[in-house]
């Protein structure tokens, strides 16, 4: 509403006019006095972020109690190995970086609370963190109201865009169209059976997979897609039913503890994954941990990231993990994409020369990390990452020989036309 | 509904779907009758049944992992220590509960409730604390994994077949020792009246303790049981227990014979309706059929007559 005695809507207080005074004489002043790659903390963080002379602070906000820690708990890994890398290396704009982690306790309300604390009151930089689209959901009008930044890893149905997010998991059209076009060529598949957990994630997902089998690969259908309860443990009637319509491929989205009853069932009731198809997206060398690599063996995975990527970049990455977090510990695809937030965030505030979010969202897009795990990164515009995508099959020890990777990286598009 | 199945097909699905349904049965069956004991012999209502579940399917990991690494000869029958040893440990630590808190609230039931969810909640703590947030897969030797095939169509889960067994084991056990050992007299005479038996000799604190020690105890056994076709993680048990309790208020809280009923009635009816329609569908007719029928006899289906 315009004010009639400011018509412009210009305040100049006299503390704002004095202050802009001050600043003049100490900006000039102090790139004389620190040191060349540590430049003033008045010039790079102009919005009251928590930034001192020599440390930065951002937040992890994922759940390390509650139904999702199973999942979350490789991305607090993976993001604080990163942040113990970046500090070794010299920081952010010589800034050693600090973080303040918070339990999002598998519990959406909590999670929006959470965000708010840690942009309101500790004010901080960047935020690593959520899993769930709902958990994202929950904290994207907070990042928004209160102009932070947030960095989501977990493959996800895509169908949004924020400025105030990137995503350094992929988006729905990028994990499945790949993996169905290899599967519907390499094996010769024509009949496809959809299985996901009841919410949205596996619903889109199918649903993007169903459009692409029936519009784009030629002769083949959809021969049943069903659905099953968080956490449901009985498999038994969809098996049977799998037998009797003998799908060529079983297309599976079924997440977290429910993958284990799931791929214990298939193997008791007879159904070997080296003789039939299953593809899932689903399934990391994380939850492979939980169904045992003898339950899964021969089923196809598709995702960007597979632990046993066998390039010099990769084989740091995962050394420095089990360094940091054991011999026994997995890296799945979530994990290594959490990972990249970091590194990104610290590329783009070094690219903009300043901590101050607006600067950094600008300088985001075009961001490349070329010797990620995954291989080359970069950020596109829609705040998304190029990314390739890999099928992998699963190996009685759990981890996945990759198979086939696209020749190129796939753009990312979350708003994919002709699939919704 | 039946369109686009041969006879062949049709016949086959309903075997297969009955399987289906005898391992839901059991499933529900162990669980319900370490909760139907505790509930209705002792009025408490155990929130942390679950856990105790848990616990066992622990043990059996814990156990799969001693004999891998010490005494792999033997690894192909170690489930079988595993089951007992669920027991021992899960009806332990029921016991222990009981002595350290559960006794002092036998008069507020609805205490029971707030305690037990408390309990339930440190314990998964407890088992996240020990064992990581992440599930922890149980191996099982590849003889229970397999399947007997009948028919191209027909196989039957060899991992079924043990848990059913199990479960008849339990039922039986738990039956002979309620009505035909002198501790189910014990038992049954402290639950009419309290006093009276502590009158005429009985230890009435030591039949509640081992009374919740068994219903505990039992728990452990369906957890062990479950790594066969489950998930092992700190709050996998949460996903048993509205099911759980499901099945012991339809069944009518004071009856063995109507928690067997019970079970077999909701697992049979879940797993026909999961094949023609889906497993979402199936849970909702089966809840609401419940509910409805509950909202006519309270009491539950199969409740004993007893004066009142």
């Amino acid at each position: 509403m315009p004010d009639r005695k400011n018509p412009l809507n210009i305040h100049y207080s006299r503390r704002k006019v004095l202050m802009g005074m001050s600043a003049l004489p100490v900006g000039a002043l102090i790139p004389h006095l620190a040191r060349a790659d540590t430049p003033a903390t008045a010039s790079v963080n102009k919005t009251g972020l928590a930034v001192t002379d020599d440390s930065v602070t951002v937040g992890i906000l994922h759940s390390i109690t509650g139904t999702m820690a199973l999942s979350e708990t490789g991305s607090v890994e993976a993001e604080k190995l990163a942040i113990t890398q970046i500090n070794e290396a010299g920081g952010v704009l010589g800034r050693k970086i600090k973080y303040i982690q918070e339990d999002g306790a598998s519990d959406w309300p909590t999670f929006a609370e959470k965000a708010r604390k840690l942009l309101e009151n500790d004010k901080c930089a960047s935020v690593f963190g959520c899993w769930t689209s709902a958990s994202r959901k929950a904290v994207l009008p907070v990042f928004e109201h209160y102009n932070g930044l947030l960095y989501y890893p977990t493959f996800y149905e895509g169908l949004e865009q924020s400025r105030n997010v990137i995503y350094t998991g992929q988006e729905a059209t990028q994990q499945i169209l790949a993996g169905l076009d290899w599967i519907s060529k390499e094996k010769n598949a024509k009949t496809y059976y959809l299985l996901g957990s009841d919410y949205i994630w596996p619903r889109t997902a199918n649903k993007i997979a169903r459009k692409h089998i029936e519009n784009h690969l030629k002769g083949s259908r959809v021969v049943g897609e069903e659905y099953f309860p968080l956490g449901d443990s009985q498999f038994n009637s969809v098996i049977n039913k799998i037998k009797l319509t003998k799908p060529d491929v079983i297309y599976a989205i079924i997440v977290g503890g429910s993958n284990v009853a799931f791929y214990k069932q298939l193997k008791a009731a007879g159904l070997d994954l080296s003789k039939h198809n299953l593809m899932t997206i689903s399934v990391t060398e994380d939850e492979i941990l939980g169904i045992g690599g003898e339950n899964i063996a021969g089923a196809y995975a598709c995702m960007k990231y597979f632990q046993s990527i066998a390039t010099p970049e990769n084989q740091k990455f995962v050394a420095a993990f089990k360094k940091m977090w054991g011999e026994n510990s997995v890296i799945g695809d979530v994990t290594q994409a959490a990972y990249l937030g970091p590194w990104l965030w610290k590329m783009s505030v070094e690219k903009a020369g300043s901590f101050d979010i607006d600067k950094v969202i600008e300088a985001s897009p075009g961001i490349e990390f070329k010797d990620a795990p995954e291989g080359y990164v970069r950020i596109a515009k829609n705040h998304h990452l190029w990314s390739r995508t890999l099928v992998g099959q699963a190996r009685t020890d759990g981890q996945f020989n990759v198979i086939y990777q696209t020749p190129d990286l796939i753009e990312p598009n979350p708003f994919p036309v002709g699939y919704q | 509904m039946f369109a686009g199945y041969s006879v062949n097909d049709l016949a086959s699905i309903f075997v297969m779907q009955s399987f289906a349904g005898l391992i839901l049965f059991s499933v529900f069956l162990l669980m319900a009758l370490g909760l139907a004991i505790v509930f209705g012999q002792m009025g408490v209502i155990n929130m942390a049944h679950g856990e105790f579940m848990i616990l066992g399917a622990y043990t059996t990991y814990v156990c799969s992992q001693i004999f891998e690494r010490w005494l792999p000869g033997l690894f192909g029958l170690y489930f079988f220590f595993a089951v007992i040893l669920a027991f021992i440990v899960a009806g332990g630590i029921g016991m222990l509960l009981e002595w350290s808190l559960i006794r002092f609230l036998y008069k507020r039931p609805l205490d029971t409730l707030l305690a037990t969810w408390g309990v339930s909640l440190i314990l998964q703590q407890v088992l996240r604390s020990t064992f990581g947030a992440r599930e922890v897969g149980v191996t099982l030797p590849s003889w229970m994994m397999g399947s007997w095939n009948l028919t191209d169509t027909i196989q039957i889960p060899i991992n079924g077949m043990i848990v059913i067994s199990l479960t008849l084991l339990i039922t039986g056990g738990v039956y002979a020792l309620l009505y035909r050992s002198g501790w189910g007299k014990q038992v049954r005479a402290v639950m009419q009246n309290r006093s009276m038996a502590g009158a005429v000799g009985i230890d009435t604190e030591w039949v509640d303790r081992t009374t919740f020690g068994l219903g505990c105890g039992v728990a452990g056994v369906a957890g062990a049981a479950f790594t066969m076709i489950g998930s092992t993680s700190p709050t996998a048990g949460q996903q048993y227990i509205v099911d759980t309790f499901l099945v012991v208020a339809f069944g009518g809280t004071e009856s063995l014979g109507g928690t067997i009923a019970s079970a077999f009635s909701i697992s049979q009816v879940r797993s026909i309706l999961e094949f023609f329609f889906n497993g979402s569908m199936a849970q909702v007719i089966v809840l609401l059929t419940v509910v409805g029928i509950l909202m006519i006899r309270p009491q539950g289906l199969f409740a004993l007559k007893v004066r009142r």
